[in-house]
């Protein structure tokens, strides 16, 4: 692994349910275990990929780390301080984090430069000039100068897409969370897009990304993480879990993706 | 510059749908005659007709009056602005507070909820009689009594609650994920509502809020019964002693004058900055804190 010295960001028996028990009295229904005790290390400037089967809980961990689901039990640490506690200033860690939504979630009453600047403008503060010239270098960087004044839906699905990147990336975020960043992209944009993610590592960005392609885990991460029955099922180099897998479950995963 | 010479096939569609499209025009255009001239029929041969002509479309007698009402109504359009300024104002605040998870704001929320189930549910004229007759007989000092006031007043209480249901209906048909997207950007939960939230919610409702405005300027003349000089008022003035109806056809027409254009205005408006749907996404932002 490139990282260095203590984990930026760790997971510590991270567990996660939908439908119940958090609530006292819950009317009926069995808990949905999505996380069942998930651990996690990202290193500084690493960058982790998750793979596991549809539904087998690549968003919600990510959107669980985004602080955008509560957790039941575990712990959460960025740079050693525990951010599950509630008393943690939830918005100010997110504001250090960084997601781009499987679904984009794009405003789409604001135009893609606006989408970009709400944040830097409002949370950060930043005068509008300034916040535009560094969402114009953003837009720039994924191709798409040309679209800061369109809105949303007068853009392709890949368009999109990197608007959502684009705008993750805006607020120079200490940890990127990527949720299929590249599910609506061509080769070629797929291509580019990876590019990015590369610069974007050397330059320190800490990641951790939920894909289904392979080739993309293979290409960018340090570590991959297979995710299955709601645990940290096989861990390793690319090489290792993709090419080498110790366990049957991995390689029944992979047999299935290949065929 | 040569246009590519559209084939024998497309001519021979064309000259179809364009036989098709007189064809409409001709059976919408007799249909249209026969039923004016059934109705025409109908009122000119009614025995009363000659008296009734005379009674309510004297031109003479809506000349003479047209002044006096058209003053009226200069009372209804100010009313109706600042009813409609007041009511979007204190509906959109309603909403907001009704739909805030605030704590502190639980009793405000409750008593959002109590108002505009009271006033949603009483008639409006209800709510004109208790305000413009009850309010006067508590002798407050400071309180205006005029009946335009008052009249507007009760205008305002029942639209307001209006108003509020239909903003709260486009708060919530903001989709959660939304409000993920914002927060995940680091926006506080009010600056998520204020910046992401309140903004698509407006656009979501702008039709059926400036439905709303509408029927607001028409309801204006109900100030009336309280005495208040509106254009419906000059008009009843204006007929006591003569049995001439013509001023409240004049007024009719006024009312009309102002309400149709206004609704085609809203219509063309809300066709070219019509919603076009947002985005989706599996998971809620319910329990963020
Ligand atoms: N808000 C929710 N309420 C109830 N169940 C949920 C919720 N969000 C996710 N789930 C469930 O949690 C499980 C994991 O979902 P998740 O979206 O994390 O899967 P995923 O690994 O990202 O899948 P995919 O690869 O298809 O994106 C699924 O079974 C899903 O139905
Ligand atoms: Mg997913």
């Amino acid at each position: 692994m490139s990282g260095t010295g203590a984990p930026l960001l760790s997971l510590r028996g991270v567990r996660k349910s939908f439908g119940g028990t958090r609530r006292r009295g819950a009317r009926g229904g069995v808990a949905h275990l999505v996380l069942d005790g998930v651990d996690l290390d990202l290193a500084p400037h690493s960058c982790t990929v998750l793979v596991g089967a549809s539904g087998s809980g690549k968003s919600t961990l990510l959107r669980v780390v985004d602080l955008l689901e509560d957790v039941d039990d575990g712990q959460i640490l960025l740079d050693g301080v525990d951010v599950a506690d509630p008393w943690v200033d939830a918005d100010a860690v997110r504001a250090r984090l960084a997601l781009v939504f499987q679904q984009y979630n794009l405003f789409p009453h604001l135009r893609v430069m606006d989408n970009l600047t709400l944040a830097p403008r409002v949370v950060h503060g930043r005068p509008r000039d300034e916040a535009e010239a560094a969402a114009e270098a953003m837009l720039a960087k994924v191709g798409l100068a040309h679209k800061a004044r369109a809105y949303p839906d007068q853009l392709s699905g890949g368009e999109q897409q990197r608007v959502a990147i684009a705008r993750a990336l805006v607020g120079d975020p200490e940890v990127l969370l990527l949720d299929e960043v590249t599910s609506a992209l061509d080769p070629a944009l797929v291509g580019e897009v990876l590019d990015l993610l590369l610069d974007l590592r050397t330059e320190g960005t800490t990641m951790l990304v939920a894909t289904h392609e392979m080739g993309f885990a293979r290409d960018v991460a340090d570590e991959v993480v297979f995710l299955h029955e709601g645990r940290v099922h096989e861990r390793g180099t690319p090489a290792q879990v993709l090419d080498d897998p110790q366990r049957a479950a991995t390689r029944e995963f992979l047999r299935r993706l290949h065929r | 510059m040569s246009e590519t010479e559209p084939s024998e096939r497309a001519r021979a569609r064309t000259a179809f749908r364009r036989a098709q499209h007189r064809r409409a025009l001709l059976v919408a255009g007799v249909a249209t005659a026969i039923v004016l001239a059934l109705v025409a029929w109908v009122v000119t041969t009614a025995p009363g007709w000659d008296r009734a002509r005379e009674a309510f479309f004297s031109p003479e007698r809506a000349v003479e009056v047209l002044p006096e009402v058209a003053a009226g109504l200069w009372l209804n359009l100010r009313v109706w602005l600042v009813a409609s300024v007041v009511g979007l104002v204190l509906g959109l605040l309603l909403a907001v507070v009704r739909t805030s998870r605030i704590p502190a704001l639980f009793p405000l929320r409750m008593l959002a909820i109590a108002y505009v189930d009271v006033f949603r549910g009483v008639p409006l004229l209800l709510t004109l009689l208790l305000v413009g007759f009850g309010l006067p007989a508590l002798r407050l000092t400071w309180l205006p009594v005029s009946a335009a006031f008052l009249g507007g007043l009760a205008i305002v209480l029942t639209y307001t609650a209006y108003l509020a249901e239909i903003f709260r209906a486009g708060i919530e048909s903001v989709h959660p994920s939304q409000v993920a997207a914002a927060r995940s950007l680091g926006l506080s939960r009010g600056r998520a509502v204020r910046h992401v939230v309140l903004p698509q919610a407006v656009r979501n409702v702008t039709a059926p809020v400036a439905s709303m405005l509408v029927s607001l300027q028409k309801d204006s003349g109900l100030i009336s019964i309280l005495g208040a000089v509106d254009a419906i008022r000059a008009a009843q003035i204006a007929t006591t002693g003569d049995y001439n109806f013509t001023p409240y056809v004049v007024a009719g027409l006024l009312f009309l004058l102002i309400s149709i254009p206004l609704t085609r205005l809203v219509d063309a408006w809300s066709a070219r900055h019509g919603w076009r749907g947002g985005l989706s996404t599996v998971s809620g932002a319910g329990g963020l804190r």
